[in-house]
This record gives structure tokens, sequence and C-alpha cells, in this order.
């Protein structure tokens, strides 16, 4: 067990590392960072003046570990475009996706588990073929379709919801939260549909398939020879088990419904850490860039060992399925 | 050749192909979008790219349906700058199928490549080319093709990159769907490795190069073909995607996601034309390739028959 988990970390630094190599590479050899920190006036002494106070006539390797030293506190220097220090933008855009993330993967879970349930007992009505036709609809269609169609629908013709924005939000501290709004509640409904919808069909398909699975094993019979009402034998003991697998995909999708935020951010012009990344795409903005990267990359690793942590310690089966394929 | 015609219309992937009225569907629709893709030039009632052609006092037209102001000469509209809407569609799936098939065979042939020697290689070669593929796979692709259009974007200057962005979004969108190539053909590689005629190969003495691209290569291709439909949706949505976050195709060429962008941006002045057409085009063409692509896995996985 300490073993594994120390396998795993070591893995996910390894990660982190090649990711903030990534991120530094960016930063010093797209373009040249001093002449994008400085005017056009400034003389050529003055910019080696300051790139010898920047270290950037260092080692390779004495930058790359000032770089890693200075991202692990959180600081990737200025952005250029903005000229204010990356982590603060970050921070200051970081509650809103956070919050469009979380109630989208909410919105997933509450709508695709009981879809799914729905479907794996009914299997053969007609409503659970109209939901997954559907469901394969959904997944062909790209995000931002579905969220310029909901914008035409519920924002022009029948002008019911806000099509951008996060509207009025409260400040508790360093996180502002639009969810003790109306008009930030209402704000948040679109695009946190428009971002669940994949997550949604995805469980969906997760649940039916193992509900499937599991209302054949034995202890399902054997549940239903005893004469259990349907109820209990339905949800107390197939769902159940279901929900394992359910939850570790679904915390390994809280990573990509992050970055899918990009998106869906900048279909509503939701004012997130995704919508700050796009436009330092279009800018250039590398300090924004290679910090979005390295903390993307953070979110997926802390979440990937968790995850398979959580494995480990809620289901045994597993336990002896890994050890024996020597991962 | 007649032979292998006979085959073919005998065998189990046209019966099963004949017998679904909705993969026919799929086939007619992706092949109707490609063929009018390819003679966009000619059959496209307008040539949206001639700007001695273009009129701004036809701009932001409605369908040739509306009663008020619709003109039969542009039968879905005309956007913003007076381009006839149905004629930018035309060239604009010229665009995105371009970028979806040039960017599915650059991961082909780059995934495909790096799992036969991963496969037959092995030991240290086949670790690290499989822990780069480890480290990509925890991100998703859209973010690694907008981290690579970023980059080339730091890199050319902006003239230059407005050019090259095609190429550009191609190499970014065919980089970011290696992984699944690679793994499949490794893993039917390292099968393959084993087997009589590979030992017998190499005991002739034939160079491990050819043995790998003669021998192994077309034993290995089969699941390539099915990854390969479903990838080209996928890299079709992605292309789209990126067009439309305004990171991919630039709007003097636009693509259907650049059509769709533009058409974003008056949505709310009532001009739904402009996005909407664009819009069903790239849905019909994802949602055909799409089920081509589950039919095409069905059909080819021997465990459903």
């Amino acid at each position: 067990m300490i073993s594994f988990i120390v396998k795993r970390l070591l893995q996910s630094v390894l990660v982190m590392l090649t990711v903030a190599f990534v991120a530094f590479a960016l930063f010093n050899y797209v373009g040249d960072p001093i002449s994008n920190m400085v005017g056009q006036d400034t003389t050529f002494a003055e910019r080696e003046q300051l790139r010898e106070q920047l270290g950037l006539n260092d080692p390779f390797i004495v930058q790359f570990g000032r770089f890693v030293g200075k991202a692990v506190q959180g600081d990737f220097g200025l952005s250029y475009h903005h000229k204010q220090p990356v982590s603060d933008l970050i921070a200051e855009r970081m509650p809103a996706t956070l919050e469009l993330s979380f109630i989208s993967a909410l919105m997933s879970l509450l709508l695709g588990i009981p879809l799914g349930v729905y479907t794996a007992l009914h299997r053969d009505s007609i409503i659970s073929k109209l939901i997954m036709t559907g469901s394969l609809i959904g997944v062909s269609l790209p995000t931002f379709l579905i969220g310029i169609l909901m914008i035409l629908l519920f924002g022009v013709v029948w002008r019911v919801l806000p099509t951008f924005g996060r509207g009025d939000v409260v400040h508790l501290g360093w996180w502002s939260t639009g969810l003790l709004t109306e008009s930030g509640l209402k704000s948040i409904i679109m695009p946190a549909f428009t971002l669940a919808l994949f997550q949604m069909t995805l469980i969906m398909r997760l649940v039916r398939a193992e509900m499937l699975e599991i209302l054949r094993t034995d202890f399902i019979k054997f549940a239903r020879a005893r004469g259990l009402p349907k109820r209990s034998v339905n949800y107390r003991h197939a769902l159940k088990n279901t929900l394992v697998p359910v939850i570790t995909i679904t915390g390994l999708q809280i990573g990509s419904i992050i970055a899918f935020a990009i998106i869906t951010e900048s279909v509503f012009q939701w004012p997130g850490m995704g919508l700050l990344f796009i436009q330092a795409i279009s800018d250039v903005d590398i300090p924004i860039m290679a910090a979005y990267l390295v903390m993307i990359a953070l979110f997926f690793v802390v979440i990937n060992l968790i995850v398979d942590v959580l494995y480990f310690l809620v289901d045994p089966r597993l336990r002896v399925d890994r050890v024996s394929s020597g991962r | 050749m007649k032979q292998a015609l006979k085959r073919f219309f005998d065998g189990d992937l046209w019966y099963s192909f004949s017998h679904s009225p909705i993969v026919i569907l799929s086939a007619v629709v992706t092949l109707l979008i490609i063929l009018a893709a390819i003679f966009a030039p000619w059959i496209a009632p307008h040539n949206p790219f001639d700007l001695a052609a273009i009129d701004i006092m036809d701009s932001n037209l409605p369908p040739a349906w509306n009663e008020f102001d619709g003109d039969i000469r542009f039968l879905l509209g005309t956007d913003d700058q007076g381009r006839d809407i149905l004629s930018t569609i035309l060239y604009g799936a010229r665009i995105s199928l371009l970028v979806g098939f040039a960017s599915v065979a650059f991961s082909v042939v780059l995934g495909v490549g790096l799992g036969l020697v991963s496969g037959y290689v092995g030991g240290r070669t086949d670790t690290f080319i499989m822990r780069i593929a480890d480290v990509q796979l925890s991100f998703p692709a859209i973010l690694i093709a907008l981290l690579i259009d970023g980059v080339a974007r730091g890199i050319f200057p902006r003239e230059l990159h407005d050019e090259l962005a095609v190429y550009v979004l191609i190499f970014a969108i065919g980089i970011s769907g290696w992984v699944q190539y690679a793994r499949t053909v490794r893993g039917a590689t390292m099968v393959e490795k084993g087997k009589e005629y590979v030992q017998a190969a190499r005991v002739i003495g034939i160079r491990p190069g050819t043995i790998l691209f003669r021998h192994i290569l077309p034993n290995v291709t089969g699941p390539v073909l099915v990854i390969g439909t479903i990838h080209l949706a996928l890299a079709i949505i992605t292309e789209a995607t990126l067009s439309f976050l305004g990171v991919g195709v630039p709007p003097t060429t636009p693509s259907l996601g650049t059509l769709i962008r533009i058409g974003n941006d008056y949505l709310f002045s009532g001009e739904w034309w402009i996005t909407i057409f664009p819009g069903v085009a790239l849905i019909l063409l994802v949602l055909a390739v799409n089920l081509l692509g589950d039919w095409l896995r069905d059909a080819l996985n021997p465990k459903l028959r």
C-alpha cells in the first residue's frame, strides 16, 4: 500500500516536472522575454542590464531550477499584456471557473445517474431508446454549438436567461460567488448545462452499462429469490454497487471539465480562467499560458492521485487486480 | 479484381452495411459533403473570396424564403460582408475536411510509427515512448492543440501566422491525437512479434525496418481504420472549436468553425442564419462520420458477431 502510494507520488512529481519544463521552455524560447517586457525606446545597454538582473544569462539548469522554485510558491511573473502578477490574475478568475465546474459536475451526476438507472431498468421501453439516441447526438455535437443554440433559444428568442457574464457576485473574502444572487444563479444555468451535457451522457452510459452488468450477477438473483421488494433490490443492492466506478470516473472527469470550461467560458463570456487563457493565446501572453498549463497539470495529477488511492481503499477487488498486473 | 469485388459484396461488411438504413444514409451524407467540398469552386453560386464580386450592400440578407428581404440570388442569406452563406459553407467545408483528413493522417503516421517501434524494440525505448503517451493522455486533446497553436503564434510573426494557420492546425490536432494509435499498434505489434512468420523473417536475415513495415505493419492496421474514422469526426470538431475560439483558421479563408464564430456576433441582432447554417452543416458532417465510425467498429469487431 505505502509503496504503491510512494510510486504514484514519484510518478506525479515526474509528470509535474515535465510539464514545468515545457512551460519553462515556452517562457524562455518563444519570443524574447525582454522585448516582451520593455518598450521600444529602451536602449541596448538597459536591455542587457535587465537580462542580467532577471538572470536570463545564467546556465539553463539554474534558470530552470529558479523557475520551478518560484512556481512552487505560485509566482509566475508578470503578464505581458495585463502588466500584473499572473498569480493575482488567476486567483481573481479561479472562483468563477471552479464554481462553474462544480455546478456542472453536480448537474451531470444528478441528471446522469437517474437517467442511467432508468434506461438500465427499462431497457426496451421507447423512452429509453429515445434517451440513448439523444445521448449519441449529444456526444456528436460540439460543445460550442450547444451553447450557441441555447443562447439563441433562451437568450434571443424567449429572453428568459442572461446570455453572458456571471451576473452579480458577492465577495466573501478572496472568494467571489455568483451563487448567492438571483442574477448570478440565472447566469450559471446555461453555461453549466452546456458544460455538463457531455459528462452527463458519459455518466449515464456508464451507469447503464454497470447496472446491466450487476443485475445479471448471482447476488441480485439471490436477493430476488429471497423475495426482497423490487425497489430494495434495484436501489439498495444494484445501484450501490454501480457507484464505485461512477465516482472514480466523475473524479477523473473533473479535470477535463475544468479544461473544457475554456470553450464554455468563451461562448458565454464567463470571466474565468479559461477565458483568460484564450485571451492569453491570442495575445501571446506566455506567462499566463505557462501558469495555466502548470495549474491544470496540478489539478489533473492531484485528482488522479486521489482517485487512485480511493480505488485502493474502497474496492478490495482492485487491489488484487492491480498487484497481479504489476502496476 | 472482379473476384475481389465479388468477395467484398458477399462479405459480412457489405451485408451489415446494406442492411442498415441509418448507416447508408450517413455514408451518403458524408460522401455528398465531401464531393460538395471538393467541387466547391464549380458548384458554389458565388465566389466568396473574389472581392470584386461581393457587394457590401448585400450584407446581412436573410435566407431567400424570407418574404421581406430575401434575395433569390442568396439561397441561405449573406453574412456581414455580403458573402453568400451557401458558398461560404461549401468553401468552409473544404477547409474543415482538409484539416480533418490531414491531421488524422498525421496522427496515424506518427502514432503507427511510434507504436511499431515501441512494440518491436521494447525496453527503454518502449518505456520512454509510453511514458510520454501517458503524460499526454492525462490532458484533453483540445488543450494540447490550443497550446501548440499558442506557441506557434509566439514563434511566427502575425502575417506569416495567418498564412500558416492551416498547417499549424493540422500539426496541433495531429500531435494531440497520436497516442491512441500508438497504444493500439504497440499492443498488436507485441503480439505479432512473437509469431513464427516474424521469427522466420528474422532468421533469414531481413533488416528490422523491412520486417516492421513490410511484414508486421499490414497485420496491425485493422483497428487503425476504426480509430481513424472516429478520430476524423473528433478532428473536425476540434478544428471547428479552435476556429470558433479565434485561434484557428483566420476569417480570410474561413472554415465552418470560423463562419460560426463570425455569425455568433450577429446572433443577438436577429441574424441567426449566419451562425445556424454553418452549424447545421457541421453537425450533419460530424454526426454522419460518427455513425459510420460506430458502425465500422461494430462490424469489424469479431466479439460482437
